[in-house]
């Protein structure tokens, strides 16, 4: 392989809007990716400060519960859809080529389309917030039949939902083929990072679960327009199947969302500990044990709906044996840091907070597993709490701790590291000022989804809401340290960290607008 | 590897791929019907037995065991009056036919068309209570103001478990659709 795609300008960076709308650079495309990560991310906490702002008292003091109910789903839809999946999407994007010693992404044309699907379909459901009968209410699982009785802003989620679907799964067999196909001479599958492994197996599990939710939101646009009855008991469906296939879906989702956190932070412990990565094998096997698992596992996001006792069982167990592989892959982290010379920049602060809350939230999810202890958590203030733990501070914390960690390599700056830490500090505090007190909320018994609560609830919801508040604004630090990289500071070297491993680290910093035309060879 | 031959291993790749997130959203569609026979089969989710099955086996009374039935009825979206069987819970012996009468009045002047959908808990008990005639096998229609008594027939196959002592029967009476799909 000698050149990249035949019809680009070598060396030659184009110009203006025109280069964001046409780009077909992997580097360009992932930028795009991690900006609208960003913003979706500030957008989608604006409204849980909406959330926030209202339960900061008991009583209804700021939206009405209709709004609030919008609120609680678009907040999640938002995060889930439009920040930490286009957000790893992007590191992919930027990263992936670079650390297998590719010239680009195997398909860039269709990379530059499932970028541009993004803002089209995000748009189409912050419009229907302002449809009459406003946006969906139901939660972001879309449960029937309350999701069959919404108003129109129930079709604009649904075509938003198959336009992500579409977006996320043509990012995957992209990231799949760039991966099979274009890695450098000598870069053998048990040598790729590890932030490439997760990636693949990530791909994989988009390309199975992705079409799965598409043709349940199909079905239910379907029930609720052309008279079928998949889901509408008038007409002899069944609402609880709808749970079974979204959760065939929801299961695998939530790895989705959590896997290639577990690359990001497989590539900065080893480096701040000047070890190489523990257990390296058993890493990549344990992500595709739980790969596997995900798929098995799906009904014990609703033990309640009636089942019987042996399905009960089955998903408890299968559920529980997935703390096997994330235990492994814990202590492969920890015996990483075991008597390394360890340093604590920010990139290794947020790999470690990473480690250390995930397993809180990984801790709370196997109680949850338990079916008969369930009952009590299930649709609760635990779950909220439990669900922030893994996916505020196990994927957004593992991609704040991959943007310290390669905003060097992306603009050429080093980042000014003391407000890194005041941003790691304030983060996590604050993280933990929210969403601590929300399990005792739901051990207590609080609902969630619910604009109004008991007075006995109202000392740990204003402690909540006030952390809430603060872990808002402090992320406008991180937006104020990457534009302060991108406008100057310290030249950074080609490798930036102390011997870091990995091609990236090879090419100078800020990386070329083209890398490895020439495939670079690997022993 | 050169250009070309990575050209064409993307395309393969591409190709594999785009048929499996095809063969995916198909296995979405199909899990409706893979429920569907799963709950027949192991009585999951209140599903209860069907007629084939019925007259397939002729069964013995089991004059030892008693087991109590309650019929319970709710009406939604629909302006009818649905009113349980006068003896709301009733004791029968496995194997034993038995019928009982609802009756269903209709609060408006046009007519209107309604179907009953059955549901029997515990699920366990499900696949062994079975109905041999019930208004729910089609649609009722009520001309405006008709009364109309609507008998349903069942027998409690003896297989019934015994930790099973009570079991109920639930119709929810919902507007006829054109597109139902038959719920014995």
């Amino acid at each position: 392989m000698t050149t990249a795609v035949a019809d680009h300008h070598h060396d030659e960076v184009p110009k203006g809007i025109t280069r964001w709308l046409f780009t077909t650079n992997h580097k360009d495309i992932g930028t795009l990716y991690l900006w609208f990560s960003f913003i979706m991310f500030l957008v989608g906490g604006a409204m849980a400060l909406v959330i926030r702002a209202e339960l900061f008292m008991p009583g209804l003091q700021v939206v009405n519960p209709h709004f609030y109910n919008q609120m609680v789903t678009v907040h999640a839809l938002v995060m889930i859809f439009g920040a930490v999946m286009p957000g790893f999407v992007g590191f992919a994007n930027w990263m992936l080529p670079m650390m297998i010693g590719a010239p680009d992404m195997a398909l860039p044309r269709l990379n530059n389309w499932s970028f541009w699907l993004l803002p089209f379909a995000t748009t189409l459901l912050i419009t229907s917030l302002f449809v009459p009968g406003g946006g969906p209410a139901a939660g972001w699982t879309i449960y029937p039949p309350l999701s069959i009785q919404g108003g129109m802003g129930v079709d604009l989620t649904i075509f938003t939902i198959h336009i992500l679907g579409m977006s996320s799964i043509l990012g995957a067999i992209n990231i799949i083929a760039t991966i099979l196909n274009m890695r450098a001479p000598g870069m053998t599958l048990l040598k790729m990072p590890l932030f490439v492994w997760t990636w693949v197996i990530t791909a994989f599990l988009l390309i199975a679960a992705m079409p799965v939710l598409a043709g349940a939101v199909t079905m239910l646009l379907t029930d609720r327009h052309f008279g079928t009855a998949f889901f509408s008991a008038a007409g002899g469906g069944d609402p609880v199947m709808f749970q079974h296939i979204f959760w065939f879906f929801g299961h695998p989702e939530v790895y989705i969302l959590i896997l290639p956190a577990f690359g990001i932070i497989s590539q900065v412990i080893p480096t701040f500990s000047r070890k190489p990565l523990f257990g390296y094998t058993s890493m990549v096997f344990a992500t595709a044990a739980i790969a596997f698992l995900s798929f098995i596992v799906w009904a014990h996001h609703m033990y309640t709906v009636g089942m019987p006792l042996s399905g009960e069982l089955f998903f408890m167990y299968s559920t529980m044996l997935i703390a096997i592989p994330t235990g492994v892959k814990v202590f492969n982290w920890l015996a990483t840091m075991w008597r390394g010379s360890m340093t604590f920049e920010t990139p290794m602060l947020y790999a470690i907070a990473t480690v250390a809350l995930f397993t809180v939230g990984g801790l709370t999810g196997l109680m949850m597993a338990i079916t008969p202890a369930d009952f009590q958590y299930h649709d609760t203030y635990f779950i909220v709490a439990h669900f922030h733990y893994v996916i505020f501070c196990g994927s957004v914390l593992a991609m704040f701790s991959g943007v310290y960690y390669w905003l060097p390599k992306w603009t050429g700056h080093m980042y000014d590291e003391t407000l890194g830490k005041v941003h790691f500090w304030l983060t996590v505090i604050s993280f933990n000022i929210t969403f601590f007190p929300q399990h005792f909320l739901g051990f207590a018994g609080m609902p969630r989804r619910i604009p109004d609560y008991s007075l006995q609830f109202a000392e740990f919801n204003m402690v909540s809401s006030i952390g809430g508040f603060i872990l808002g604004f402090s992320q406008l630090i991180l937006l104020w340290v990457v534009i302060k990289s991108i406008r100057g500071g310290k030249k950074a070297t080609a490798e930036v960290w102390d011997n870091p491993e990995g091609l990236e680290w090879t090419v100078p910093s800020p990386a070329p607008y083209h890398t490895f035309a020439t495939a670079p060879e690997v022993r | 590897m050169t250009e070309r031959n990575v050209r064409k291993s993307n395309r393969r790749v591409t190709g594999w791929l785009s048929l499996w997130v095809v063969g995916m959203f198909g296995f979405g569609y199909a899990l409706v019907p893979l429920y569907s026979v799963f709950c027949e089969i192991t009585g999951l989710n209140g599903k209860s037995a069907t007629l084939s099955e019925v007259s397939a086996a002729p069964l013995t009374i089991d004059k030892s065991r008693t087991v109590t039935v309650e019929f319970t009825v709710n009406v939604s979206g629909i302006p009818w009056r649905v009113d349980r069987p006068k003896t709301v819970r009733l004791n029968v012996h496995p194997g034993e036919a038995t019928t009982v009468i609802y009756e269903a009045h209709s609060l408006v002047d046009a007519m209107t068309a309604g179907q009953a959908v059955p549901s029997v808990t515990p699920a366990k008990a499900a696949r062994h209570f079975r109905k041999t005639e019930c208004f729910c096998f089609t649609r009722q229609e009520l001309v405006g103001g008709e009364s109309k008594l609507m008998p349903v027939t069942f027998v409690v196959d003896p297989k019934l478990p015994a930790e099973v002592k009570t079991i109920t029967l639930s119709y929810e009476v919902y507007p006829a659709n054109e597109n139902l799909t038959n719920n014995s």
